[in-house]
């Protein structure tokens, strides 16, 4: 995890020779230089609406605003500028999910789930249909919150999304995807298991 | 609000309050506190069992080093930094209870992030589901053969394991090779789409680190030094983490 990296090689003062990134800089970095060519016509006619959860880890602790705005600027390439919404606040203002800090495993569900009050009900505030969460422990939370506070929205990976959007996501890598999105864009559907 | 009123002792000069300020840089600011309640009117965990950010760091600030230690708040709280980074002093509470956190022996930490970290410790791959680098390496395989026959279009697609030299050292949570391997796939082709030279390390692929959440600074610096050797030995520039 992006934090643990690097607070971790900074306060044991761990000698290193390489550089500690996070891959929302290159998907954006990938797509601007034209290595990625996403295409955002699937959604056109279809209009689904997607928000993001800016991770603490990666946005306020590590990077800050800049790699927020890679990955709007990847999403947006992805789902269409016009099919994005943002919460609020956002960017290194955002609240927590709650699913970080070891929350997830350490046993205080009623409490975690109470604390994830805030971010459900600014997801819901969205009109959001989907929520694409940066990290695991946000989207484990944020798909409990989901679920618990009835809005039932999908949480999604940005890698289902965008290779969706590339045209080569199979119909077994559509796990967290609701049934509006299973069936389009799907590459080799013959291989459904 | 605390059901019963608190009594103050004085301030034993070997405080935690103490403690923590002389570990933190500039003694994290906590002499600094205002009281303006910025950090607890923007914290979600404000309220969890009668604790919000202020409240703690005054407790700690006024001695009620035994109260502080007996709550369970310092595990609600996420660590997210929200706080500093509304707090006009910038005062260092997330690291304040990092080290309250370090305070509890360690046996009596939650036992849902004790296990993950010592599932960590169990293997050089540091996975806290304990996958160790035979089963890895397994899955992996397993996974991209089945897709490079399916998928004729990724019949060249690569998902290497130490592959000495390559540019970016990729991590992955466990969570994928172990409960959801096909999750892996989209992340594969996106990288080989954008001809991207990564490899994972059969050591120090995992991406997760409880021992940090845990707050067992021997524990968390193995991982990261685990991490480290191995981006090191495949002399990869960057280490690239996906979460």
């Amino acid at each position: 995890m992006t934090f643990a990296v690097r607070a971790g090689l900074k306060k044991f003062n761990i000698e290193h020779n390489f550089e500690v990134k996070n891959i929302y800089e290159y998907y954006a970095k990938w797509i601007r230089e034209g290595k990625l060519k996403p295409n955002s016509d699937w959604n056109k006619e279809l209009g689904i609406k997607f928000t993001c959860q800016d991770p603490c880890q990666i946005v306020r602790k590590s990077y800050g605003d800049e790699i927020a705005k890679d990955f709007r600027y990847a999403i947006k390439a992805v789902v269409g500028e016009e099919n994005f919404v943002d919460m609020s606040p956002n960017f290194s203002n955002n609240y927590c999910c709650g699913g970080g800090g070891g929350f997830l495993q350490s046993g205080f569900k009623e409490e975690r789930l109470e604390y994830g009050r805030i971010k459900d009900r600014q997801i819901k505030e969205t009109k959001a249909d989907y929520v694409i969460a940066g990290c695991h422990n946000c989207h484990a939370q944020i798909h409990e919150l989901s679920k618990h506070y009835e809005g039932n929205y999908p949480v999604i990976h940005f890698w289902t999304i965008l290779a969706l959007s590339l045209g080569v996501l199979g119909p077994n890598e559509r796990t967290y995807l609701g049934d509006d999105l299973m069936e389009v864009n799907v590459f080799h559907p013959e291989t459904a298991m | 609000m605390s059901e019963t009123a608190i009594k103050l002792r004085k301030r034993e000069k070997t405080s935690l309050f103490d403690q923590v300020k002389e570990l933190l840089p500039d003694g994290g600011n906590l002499n600094l506190c205002l009281t303006c309640g910025l950090c607890s009117s923007g914290c979600p965990a404000t309220g969890l069992v009668s604790m919000d950010p202020r409240k703690m760091l005054r407790m700690i600030a006024l001695g009620l080093d035994e109260e502080v230690l007996a709550s369970d708040w310092p595990w609600m709280c996420t660590m997210c930094q929200r706080c500093i980074y509304a707090c006009p002093m910038k005062i260092d509470i997330p690291q304040l209870i990092y080290n309250i956190r370090a305070q509890r022996p360690r046996e009596e930490r939650p036992k849902g992030i004790l296990g993950s970290c010592d599932m960590a410790l169990k293997n050089d791959t540091n996975s806290a589901m304990g996958t160790n680098e035979e089963d890895f390496i397994f899955v992996v395989e397993d996974v991209l053969e089945q897709y490079q026959e399916e998928q004729p279009e990724f019949a060249e697609m690569q998902a290497p394991i130490d592959k000495e030299g390559a540019e970016f050292f990729l991590n992955q949570n466990s969570r994928e090779p172990v409960t959801e391997p096909d999750e892996m796939v989209p992340l594969w082709k996106i990288l080989h789409l954008a001809g991207v030279d990564w490899t994972y390390g059969s050591k120090g692929w995992a991406g997760e680190n409880y021992c940090m959440f845990l707050a067992d600074d021997d524990a968390w610096k193995h991982v990261v030094q685990t991490q480290t050797d191995q981006t090191h030995k495949l002399k990869c520039k960057t280490y690239l983490n996906t979460e």
